[in-house]
């Protein structure tokens, strides 16, 4: 059906987010005050104290997804079964050498007006969970912005974070990390 | 009257709970001054499942504001204060005892009576009987600890409180409420995808999350008690980060679109979508400020992320910290005048807390990998996720930096923990 082809160079979005050294102040422990009470003695009768604490309803989540099917998105012969794009350290500018796999996908996504497709972006798991989502979201929108002047429509493309949840972690080296920055190629139906 | 005394600077508790608890407890530190008690055991406790007394005493100890006096061997262990013969507790150094019983009563039910005395003054500071059914013990417990903290140190107790965190087992998330002793841990939800950003409601009754079981962050907002859950905001792209009006009725969420993260309000159950910032740059973590006017939120708008607050209705952003190049997670202390937030000192994320007014900060945490803090209701400890040989654990410091505890799930990760409000 779909085959790889060669297009237009892509657009390059350049974003750097740098974190760096900083300085802080040293603790200086507090004292405790003494704000003993000086109320006269007092007491209280109270029969519903101790309410109950409990009755917490548990809700237990099972998605499945479901992998059937025989197609060239699957076919690990062919490059759109290649689904997640690298970036470096602290950055969200594609690599020369992702350009044919996210050309192909254009193509796939120019050629299958149905198709939906969402960029899910990733990060490694230095920092908090909460900006790691915001830095992940910045990786899939460059996937979305080079799509995007490959001619796909803005409504087949949805770009959303995991930011580090998805992260291999306890990385000791820079493999590992590497492995985390990742932008990841999704289809609806997947 | 002098309740407190001033003992040993550094004392080292390692107080391990196996029975009920999920998470293992480890205290270490403790403040300049300590009040010394008695928590004499309570008369017939054995009646009872759990045992009372050593509920408070630990509870007690875990503050690191109290030395509690060991009771056995002594001679007379009274149940009320008119057995109690003060020269034989003042001679130990107690300035302050506690006595109690439980009863049987009809209907299978206990009748829990205690009293707090002034050791020196032999004048009762506070007296309680509570009615309750077998499974209220261990929170009656906290609740009589709170009552003793109160008393003797002017300031709320937290031990009847309850925190939320997020466990990781295997593949499985789940999505945890326990008491703040990690005693009597409940599945809120559970899923195989992450779970991440819980919220407590003001009230307690409910706590708004971010689930990832449509393959996308999606905002929640469930029910303790009904378990019924709203999907309150899934709009195309990301939706995170919720945090709470004071008021409890909006919630300040995270959206993308197409784009970078940005700052809007909606209704408690969805609706009601407001923008609040308009950058090109990321704002995300967005906090209300007690009086619920301003949002204070992360934005790289200036580089690098630093902390930042807006009016909440939107308006023009200022910058709020100054030092260092990676300031996030914003959260206010309960009284509003102090924020802690993480802070990347030298490649390793720490606690920080600021005071609002002076602008002056502190460094809380030990640790390298720690991150979302989180206020006790009376805002004398604060509580984060760490890491602990690999996985993830919680611990907790003392506003004063003076008292650590680390809370740990012997068979996986914790993360992303809450600090519930005080339920009445």
């Amino acid at each position: 059906m779909n085959i790889l082809t060669k297009s237009k160079l892509l657009g390059v979005i350049a974003m750097t987010v740098l974190l760096g050294a900083c300085k802080s102040t040293p603790m200086t422990p507090a004292k405790v005050e003494d704000k003993s009470p000086t109320g006269a003695a007092t007491t209280q009768v109270d029969p519903n104290a101790g309410a109950d604490t409990g009755g917490i309803k548990e809700v237990a989540i099972d998605s499945n997804a479901n992998n059937t099917g025989n197609n060239p998105l699957k076919d690990p012969n062919n490059i759109l079964s290649k689904r997640a794009i690298y970036f470096d350290y602290n950055s969200d500018t594609i690599r020369a050498e992702f350009r044919t796999n996210i050309e192909a996908h254009a193509k796939y996504l120019k050629d299958h007006a149905d198709a939906k497709t969402i960029v899910q972006g990733n990060t490694d798991e230095r920092g908090t969970r909460e900006y790691n989502l915001s830095l992940g979201q910045r990786r899939s929108v460059a996937v979305k912005k080079a799509l995007n002047l490959l001619g796909v429509q803005d409504k087949q493309i949805e770009t959303i974070s995991y930011g580090e949840e998805k992260a291999t972690t306890n990385c000791t080296d820079d493999d590992c990390f590497q492995n985390n920055r990742r932008a990841d190629i999704v289809y609806e139906g997947d | 009257m002098n309740i407190i005394q001033t003992t040993l600077l550094h004392i080292l508790f390692l107080v391990a709970f196996n029975a009920n608890a999920a998470l293992d407890i480890e205290i270490s530190g403790g403040s300049a001054q300590q009040i010394p008690i008695a928590i004499v055991p309570f008369g017939n406790a054995a009646s009872a499942k759990e045992n009372i007394s050593d509920i408070i005493n630990a509870d007690l100890k875990r503050s690191g504001l109290f030395r509690t006096l060991e009771t056995r061997g002594m001679a007379n262990l009274p149940t009320n204060s008119a057995q109690i013969k003060y020269a034989e507790w003042t001679v130990l150094q107690a300035q302050a005892i506690t006595v109690g019983n439980v009863e049987a009563i009809a209907g299978g039910r206990f009748k829990v009576s205690f009293q707090l005395m002034d050791a020196l003054k032999q004048t009762q500071l506070a007296g309680m009987d509570y009615q309750i059914a077998p499974s209220q013990v261990r929170a009656t417990a906290h609740k009589i600890a709170d009552v003793i903290y109160q008393k003797l140190t002017g300031e709320s107790g937290i031990f009847a409180s309850r925190i939320a965190y997020i466990t990781k087992l295997g593949k499985r998330y789940a999505l945890q409420v326990a008491d703040a002793d990690g005693y009597n841990p409940q599945t809120v939800v559970s899923s195989n995808e992450p779970i991440i950003s819980p919220a407590w409601s003001p009230d307690g009754a409910k706590l708004a999350y971010v689930s990832f079981e449509k393959k996308k962050p999606i905002v929640f907002v469930q029910s303790l008690t009904s378990g019924s859950r709203e999907m309150v905001a899934n709009y195309k792209g990301n939706n995170s980060a919720p945090a709470w009006s004071p008021d409890g009725s909006r919630l300040a969420i995270v959206l993308t679109y197409g784009a970078n993260s940005q700052i809007y309000t909606i209704d408690a159950n969805g609706g009601g979508l407001k923008q609040v910032t308009k950058s090109s740059a990321i704002d995300t973590e967005p906090a209300f400020s007690r009086d619920g006017n301003w949002i204070y939120f992360s934005s790289d708008r200036g580089g690098r992320p630093q902390i930042y607050k807006i009016p909440a209705g939107g308006g023009d952003a200022s910058r709020v910290t100054f030092e260092g190049t990676y300031n996030v997670s914003p959260r206010f202390s309960p009284d509003g005048k102090s924020l802690v937030y993480i802070r990347n000192d030298g490649g390793k994320f720490k606690v920080a807390m600021q005071e609002l007014g002076s602008g002056q900060v502190q460094i809380l945490s030990e640790g390298s990998q720690d991150e979302s803090p989180s206020f006790a209701p009376n805002g004398r400890v604060i509580l984060y996720a760490t890491k602990i040989g690999g996985r993830g654990a919680l611990a907790a410091v003392s506003s004063d930096g003076k008292v650590r505890q680390r809370l740990s799930e012997s068979r996986g990760d914790v993360r992303e923990p809450a600090w519930g409000p005080i339920n009445n």
